[in-house]
């Protein structure tokens, strides 16, 4: 864990439903326990780690204190760009200009790789220790809630290919700047989060595969999430398949073959990803943060 | 947990499945599709990104972006006696945006032009919300050219239902707005003016990117001047079938927080945007009978002789997380249930295993269709 802790950025991925949001709320707790000024950076437009949090009345693009250490934001596109633009300008009069015209909306949005460029641009200021943000704090870690898997490597590639796109500029010596950082293993960590389920465990797999590829970066860890407990041993399920008449025994079994299931499916994880992957459980009552961040400072140790 | 689906879809054609990532959106579609084709309907399904195996298990391995019948030979041996027609395809986006560029190209080089142009993929998908408007032009075209009885269609996984409702809105906007407006004046006093400062603002942009897309965005804009009028007809069409009698939304959730929150979301916009509200599928819900819900201790007490205390305790503990689980679902199905005015919603149980054959899809059907 101290070696992940150690990074700057964290970004954690994973197919839609495999609880991606929750895990990188968890894992922000860990390291606000550990001492680390964290912010959660959530990519996707829609306030779920805010949710989690229940992070009340404030405007998304705030950086927003939940708890000690421990703080929110929500990257939407437009926001980062009226922000870069307001730094960049110089003048403020001139960023507004740009920033109410419609054209420029529309030619910012339809420039390739603009988004996602923004986006990251934003990840790449909160991890700076010298921030851009007039009188913002440096934070130790950013935790990443990135968007679904395939996205997810494509707004990490976004600063290489706009930089490779772009003939000169500033965007693309800045863009040159953040790849270094988002393409260096020691200053930024990819972890996947799954289910053990068919799908989500071959869209892993593809993952680390294009990780490699579009930015020579292995997939630091994989998170097993929602995993039902493996409770019975071969013998004792013999032993349980002698009274299977009694309903809650045949429940019981019924949850045993559920757990045998997954155990293929994380074999296969562990196959198609070279690595033991951390193991959550399934929390029956609904998940708890506080206990998601204990499982995760054990297995992650 | 009652209800047939057959009997809700009973004189609609399109039946779109919504709901968030991860809850089964494409295997209840392709459930939905084998079993109204079952029944004696010619039913196409359109999914987005189906699991490799269930593509493989209906021997669609190498499918394009149109529709193919599924061989009733591969499915006799599971006991399906195919009454009508089954077809599937898998959507792609961009092959069916391009397709369309192509038919409302007035000649081959505005469509060349607009095809072959840097950051057409790129303003296709940013501002027209291309996979969604696509699968709507795809069902557009599918519902009048291809004959069918009912058309099932598997939403994108859109984190944003909006942008599947808005799609023909968004695109319309975007054809008839202002910036695009700009490109199609070449010549006038308003054109320099407005010229003028389009190009301030081209400069400052690339200025600060180093990408000159002024030549590319007016190419582009020019050659789709061609194809306003057949875009507008077209997005008005495809609005109109949204809305038609006809046309029914099914909202799948599974019942955990954030499918849950999607789901209500979505059902407001359904009706802010005064289209059908067909159904709520509640997906993989953890549903116990009576003679499962008995007390853990008692559970414990029961099988203590048996089984040892041991092993005994296990079993009891795991009825309690069982019956945790099958309470904060029944939680999570009422507050679905209150927030969409649906007092009976489909509720589809957790299956053993996942569902990605035949078989499997079977099973849900029997499910959907309240015979499971």
């Amino acid at each position: 864990m101290s070696a992940l802790l150690q990074r700057r950025l964290l970004v954690v991925t994973g197919k839609g439903g495999v609880g991606k949001t929750t895990v990188a709320a968890a894992l922000g707790l860990v390291a606000a326990r550990a001492g680390k000024r964290t912010i959660v950076a959530e990519v996707a437009q829609r306030g779920d780690v805010t949710s989690v949090f229940d992070r009340e009345g404030s405007r998304p693009f705030e950086e927003v204190q939940l708890a000690p250490n421990l703080f929110h934001i929500s990257i939407d596109p437009q926001d980062a760009l009226e922000e870069y633009l307001r730094d960049q300008l110089p003048s403020g009069a001139v960023a507004q200009v740009l920033i109410r015209s419609k054209i420029f909306a529309m030619v910012a949005a339809a420039t390739p790789g603009m988004r996602e460029l923004l986006t990251v641009g934003k990840l790449w200021e909160l991890a700076q220790m010298n921030r851009r943000t007039p009188g913002a704090d440096a934070y130790d870690l950013v935790v990443v809630d990135a968007p679904a898997t395939g996205h997810g490597v494509a707004v990490l590639s976004a600063p290489r290919t706009f930089a490779a796109a772009a003939g000169g500029g500033p965007v693309a010596r800045q863009g040159k700047i953040i790849d270094a950082m988002l393409s260096d293993p020691e200053q930024i960590a990819v972890i996947a989060v799954a289910k053990a389920e068919e799908l989500a465990v071959t869209e892993t797999g593809a993952l680390r595969g294009s990780l490699k590829e579009r930015m020579g970066l292995p997939l630091e860890r994989v998170i097993a999430n929602m995993l039902d407990p493996d409770r019975f041993s071969p013998r004792e399920a013999t032993r349980l398949r002698a009274r299977a008449d009694h309903p809650a025994v045949k429940r019981a079994l019924r949850g045993h073959q559920r757990a045998l299931r997954q155990r293929a499916q994380l074999a296969r994880l562990r196959k198609l990803t070279g690595q033991a992957p951390a193991r959550l459980a399934l929390h029956p009552g609904g998940p708890d943060l506080e206990r998601l961040a204990d499982e995760l400072e054990e297995q992650l140790s | 947990m009652t209800g047939d689906i057959g009997e809700r879809l009973e004189g609609k054609r399109i039946c779109i499945v919504a709901g968030s990532g991860g809850v089964g959106k494409t295997t209840a579609s392709a459930a939905l599709a084998l079993g109204l084709a079952a029944a004696g309907k010619r039913v196409a399904v359109v999914t987005i990104d189906p699991a490799r195996r269930l593509a493989d298990a209906l021997g669609l391995d190498a499918l394009g972006n149109e529709p193919r019948m599924v061989d009733p030979a591969v499915l006799e041996p599971h006991g399906i006696e195919m009454r009508g027609e089954l077809w599937a395809m898998m959507l792609d986006p961009k092959a069916t945006f391009d397709g369309l560029i192509a038919k409302l190209a007035p000649d081959a080089a505005t469509r060349d032009d607009v095809l072959g142009n840097r950051i057409y993929a790129q303003l296709s998908n940013a501002i027209a919300g291309s996979q969604e408007f696509s699968a709507v032009a795809k069902l557009y075209e599918l519902d009048r050219d291809g004959d069918y009885d009912a058309i099932v269609l598997d939403t994108p996984p859109s984190r944003n239902a909006l942008d599947f409702l808005d799609a023909p809105d968004r695109l319309t906007d975007f054809f008839e707005g202002r910036a695009l407006k700009l490109f199609l004046v070449p010549t006038g006093i308003a054109a320099r003016v407005m010229g003028a400062g389009t190009s301030v603002v081209f400069g400052i942009l690339k200025k600060l990117t180093g990408v000159n897309l002024l030549d590319d965005v007016s190419v582009l804009f020019r050659a789709m001047g061609g194809l306003i009028d057949g875009f507008r007809e077209r997005a008005t069409a495809v609005k109109a079938l949204l809305a038609d009698p006809a046309t029914t939304f099914l909202i799948v959730a599974s019942p955990e927080r954030e499918p849950v929150a999607e789901a209500i979301f979505f059902h407001q916009k359904l009706r802010e945007a005064r289209m059908a509200f067909g159904g709520l599928i509640v997906n993989r819900a953890v549903v116990l009978d009576d003679d499962e819900r008995a007390d853990p201790d008692a559970i414990r007490a029961q099988l203590r002789d048996e089984l040892g205390d041991a092993l005994a305790a296990k079993v009891a503990q795991s009825a309690q997380d069982l019956q945790l689980l099958a309470a904060r679902n029944a939680e999570a199905i009422a507050r679905l249930t209150s927030a969409l005015d649906e007092p009976d919603p489909i509720v589809v149980p957790r299956l053993d295993g996942e569902v990605q054959d035949i078989d499997g899809l079977l099973l849900l059907y029997r499910h959907l269709a309240g015979t499971g």
